[in-house]
């Protein structure tokens, strides 16, 4: 008996449709959200992710009506989040169907959000997302959709979010993102090393073997992806008995 | 069968309406003393913070309610949050007092494993349990939170281990209540809200 590895479908849509692109640019649309996790919902999926990569102001309307309809076909857990910088929007988004919020370019910005956010929904609703690039001999976080580079240490910010108040971090590798060439295990595992809370590792997902060795090498707690579930390059069902016989701790239903 | 949701401001109280629509259970909500002592069958979710839940139901007059329903008999499910606000006292707000339905009090969760526990786990099964009725032993439910009740007792049906073991499933004559959430553990989630409906006298 222990805690399941989580297999988690992320959606990023323009706040209204899924769409889907390589390294953050050249998006195109890849479905309606609520279609799309009736059958994650179903076909067993642990959690499900719905971002605003848009994140633009006006639209934030468009995208809690998004989270009301998704959230509508759910019986497992919802994250969603874009653009968050204030506890209102936390609240907006936590309103309309939500159980987790992340945070990522505002809490860079002002880390005390982190902290407010957890008083206010409490640290098991707060999840910082980082994307991180390799520089060199480490790795930064960058902002805005992956486009402005900060010069933060993507471990240390890792740890300093934690301290802050999130409850757990969801960390993209940038490098990885859209290539289907594996997660980015080193990455992942420092930062899972340096904090205390569960960690999501995210992008470069193929294979199952590259789940196994998320969970292996990369020490993650769950592993999110998006296009392979999509276009169903890979089931869920079939990627969790490959874990499960594996050695790995999953859910397996039906 | 008039089965009312506790509104405090929980958030997870749309996703258990949602869960008992999908079951075809009518629900509605309670907010004030005279909705809440008007019902066959009561459920306190809960998200968030103890001193936040409990100061909540509070302002609202809730709570010498809840204990008069409880004592003359109503079925009441409470979930996550819910469940911690049973106990007497929490270590999450050492000033506030629980509804006290049980003596023990909840504590903060050792840091030996990752916390929050968040995802899916299994239950040890330690007595028998209505709220577990025909769900297979193996099944996963989803738990997240940072504090627990250690212990309950007898009332302790199932227990779970993450940090520590801790009460998974409470049960005592007519008071249930879970520290995962039934309304986001998918199917054997919704078949712990049937069999609580069911034991109400619904048709879950």
């Amino acid at each position: 008996m222990s805690l399941a590895h989580r297999i988690i479908p992320c959606l990023d849509t323009d706040g209204e449709r899924v769409v889907k692109g390589v390294n953050f640019v050249n998006l195109r649309d890849a479905g309606d959200p609520a279609e799309l996790a009736a059958r994650y919902n179903i076909e067993g999926a642990d959690e499900l992710v719905v971002l605003d990569i848009a994140a633009s102001r006006d639209h934030r309307p468009t995208f809690l009506e998004t989270i009301r309809r998704v959230a509508a076909e759910l019986a497992i857990p919802l994250t969603a989040g874009g653009g968050v910088a204030t506890v209102d929007e936390g609240r907006a988004i936590l309103r309309a169907g939500a159980d987790k919020l992340t945070v990522n370019t505002a809490a860079i910005r002002h880390p005390e959000l982190l902290t407010a956010l957890a008083a206010e929904f409490g640290s098991q609703a707060v999840v910082l997302a980082i994307d991180a690039k390799r520089v060199g001999d480490h790795w930064e976080a960058f902002v805005r959709g992956g486009s402005v580079p900060t010069g933060i240490d993507a471990v240390a910010w890792a740890r300093q979010g934690v301290d802050c108040g999130a409850g757990e971090i969801l960390i993209t590798s940038m490098d990885k993102d859209g290539t289907r060439s594996g997660f980015d295990c080193p990455l992942t595992a420092a930062i899972s090393r340096s904090v205390t809370v569960p960690v999501i590792a995210s992008g470069g997902a193929d294979a199952p073997d590259t789940f196994l060795e998320v969970f292996r090498e990369g020490r993650a707690d769950a592993a999110l992806a998006a296009s392979i579930f999509h276009d169903r390059i890979q089931g869920l069902g079939e990627l969790k008995k490959y874990l499960a016989d594996h050695g790995v701790s999953v859910r397996q239903t039906g | 069968m008039n089965i009312a949701l506790v509104e405090y401001g929980a958030g997870n109280l749309p996703s258990v309406e949602r869960a008992l629509t999908r079951l075809g259970v009518e629900s509605r909500r309670a907010s004030t003393p005279e909705a809440l002592s008007a019902c066959d069958a009561l459920i306190l979710p809960g998200v968030g913070h103890f001193g936040a839940l409990m100061r909540s139901l509070n302002e609202r007059g809730l709570i010498e309610p809840l204990r008069k329903a409880v004592s003359s008999g109503v079925p009441l499910l409470g979930i996550c949050l819910g469940l911690q606000a049973m106990f007497a006292t929490s270590d999450e707000a050492p000033g506030d007092s629980g509804l006290a339905l049980f003596p023990q009090k909840v504590s903060a969760l050792p840091p030996t494993d990752r916390l929050p526990h968040m995802g899916w786990n299994q239950l040890r099964r330690v007595r028998p349990s209505k709220l577990l009725e025909n769900v297979a032993g193996d099944s996963y439910f989803y738990f997240a939170h940072s504090y627990a009740a250690l212990d309950a007792g007898e009332a302790g049906v199932a227990m779970c281990d993450h940090s520590a073991s801790f009460v998974a499933v409470l049960e005592r004559e007519n008071v249930f209540a879970t520290q995962f959430h039934p309304e986001k553990s998918g199917p054997v989630g919704a078949r712990v809200l049937s069999n609580f409906v069911q034991f109400a006298g619904g048709k879950g």
